[in-house]
């Protein structure tokens, strides 16, 4: 492994700020919610610093904020936000607009806790409730693939064959206030990556005037959605090579999914997040006492990678996937969901368990990721979802 | 007056995407086929105060050299508004709207 460099201390929240910086959008609309203030709270003092050109708009909530950047993005700008838990949930609305108006709109996202009851800590429940929203969506299990992941997320937007917004996110306090050490890219080579945004329609182009957002019925609605669609599934490819390509570029490779120790794994988890961190170290310690077990992180969850996971897990005999939301449709929880209707393409089929864990920021042990190892191994699963540190 | 062109449907690989509409394309196409009312000019009733034409809202009445000469039915929505802004020669309307027979 190369030699790191420019290694800087930073939390989940500062490296987003510092990506957004160095990304230099031209319009960022905000409003604040915990964990997720910061990002914007920082990136407002590079701009009354005069380290970004940015447009700062301060917003009476994050359905405006979402609203300012669709009007900003329309307008021929690169519109960026950060937000999490009811502020993402007060986006809902605007998301889907985003989406079906293909408006490249990045969102620094970190996963929180739904109300009610009440709780400012990290789960995926928010995020999980804009999956249908024609967003792309990130999660990152640390500090360094937040920062290099909402760099690529311009690239991703905006490339033609995309043109979709994204969020980008991390889990609430776990990576949000952890302080990490990262390493980050000279301001010069970020900014030749992401390059400038050039809109092909943009709505401050007086010299070509068009309406965008008209009524579209029953005659147009479904063609403009079967693009929408199309853009997604061809997001894959385009996150692929941008991944690649910065992993050239910068040492640090991605893809849609990331896999640990699975080419000889019997037993093996699905998760996604920081979880994925814990679940490394539990690996490397039952594999000293001969367990075969992996891991399947899954880094992108829209588009859905089921060919990555199809073929990642087809060896696999036991698969836990752990969902940290339930999903509430009285079954089974949403990425277990996913990942089972795409295993079941496969003629041997692995077993599957699912696991809700961590809801409302409740811990994730090194012992409680042990313990669904052993059960996943012993071979005496079922298809009932556990609820993993619950009180019964 | 733009030529009228009958709308092609495009499929979704043609179409441009995002629902993006050229501007100022609604005269290229017929917009007032769903009129239920239209409008019937009577030129002995008209005194040329263009009162039609200034409040008509989809520009539906046709001016030529200052004088009101009739309607544009491709456009024309039958909203009446020009019938009841008409005043007419003495109380008698040089503007009334008829059912449309289709
Ligand atoms: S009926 Fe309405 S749309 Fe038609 S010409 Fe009169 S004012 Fe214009
Ligand atoms: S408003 Fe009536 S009188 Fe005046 S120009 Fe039009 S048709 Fe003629």
């Amino acid at each position: 492994m190369p030699e790191k460099k420019n290694l800087k201390a930073k939390t989940g929240n500062e490296a987003m700020a510092e990506a957004m910086r160095q990304i230099n959008p031209d319009v960022v609309a905000a409003y604040p919610i915990t964990p997720a203030t910061e990002i914007v709270q920082i990136f407002s003092q590079f701009v009354a610093d005069g380290l970004v050109n940015t447009e700062f708009v301060a917003v009476e909530s994050e359905h405006s904020a979402l609203s300012a950047c669709i009007g900003a993005s329309a307008a021929g700008a690169r519109a960026m936000t950060g937000t999490s838990s009811q502020g993402l949930a007060l986006m809902y609305e605007m998301m889907y607009i985003a989406a079906g108006l293909r408006l490249p709109i990045v969102i620094a996202e970190v996963n929180r806790a739904l109300s009610a009851p009440i709780n400012i800590h990290g789960d995926q429940s928010d995020t999980m409730g804009a999956r249908d929203s024609g967003f792309l969506q990130i999660y990152c299990e640390n500090s360094q693939e937040a920062y290099d992941s909402m760099i690529q997320a311009v690239r991703i937007c905006e490339h033609p064959d995309v043109l979709l917004p994204a969020t980008v996110s991390t889990d609430g306090f776990i990576i949000s206030h952890c302080m990490e050490a990262i390493e980050m890219l000279p301001d010069e080579q970020v900014k030749e990556f992401v390059g400038s945004y050039k809109p092909k329609n943009w709505l401050l182009d007086v010299d070509h005037p068009f309406t965008l957002g008209a009524i579209d019925l029953q005659d147009y609605y479904f063609e403009h959605k079967r693009q929408e669609i199309e853009a997604m599934r061809k997001a894959t490819k385009v996150i692929k090579e941008i991944g690649k390509e910065f992993g050239q570029k910068f040492g640090r490779s991605y893809d849609m999914i990331e896999t640990y120790k699975l080419e000889d794994a019997e037993a093996a988890i699905v998760v996604l997040g920081s979880t994925a961190g814990t679940a490394k170290v539990v690996i490397d310690e039952m594999r000293k006492q001969g367990k075969k077990i992996g891991m399947l992180k899954i880094r992108v969850f829209r588009p859905f990678p089921f060919d990555d996971i199809r073929e990642a897990l087809k060896n696999v005999k036991v698969v836990g996937v752990m969902d940290r939301h339930d999903g509430y449709n009285g079954y089974v929880p949403p990425v277990c969901s996913e990942v089972r209707s795409c295993l079941y393409e496969l003629d041997k089929k692995p077993k599957i368990a699912s696991y809700v864990y961590g809801l409302g920021g409740r811990d994730i042990t090194v012992e409680m990721i042990t313990d669904i190892y052993q059960e996943l191994l012993s071979g005496k699963t079922d298809t009932n979802t556990k609820y993993i540190g619950v009180r019964e | 007056m733009a030529d009228i062109k009958v709308e092609k449907k495009k499929g979704w690989k043609d179409l441009p995407a995002c629902d993006y509409l050229e501007a100022g394309s609604a005269a290229a196409f017929e917009t007032g086929d769903w009129r239920s009312e239209k409008p019937v000019w009577i030129p002995e009733n008209c005194i040329q105060c263009l009162f039609c034409w200034v409040y008509c809202p989809d520009s539906s009445v046709i001016v030529k050299d200052g004088q009101m000469t009739g309607f544009d039915y491709k456009h024309c929505k039958g909203c009446g508004i020009c019938a009841t802004e008409c005043p007419g020669k003495k109380g008698n309307k040089a503007i009334k709207m008829e059912a449309e027979k289709k």
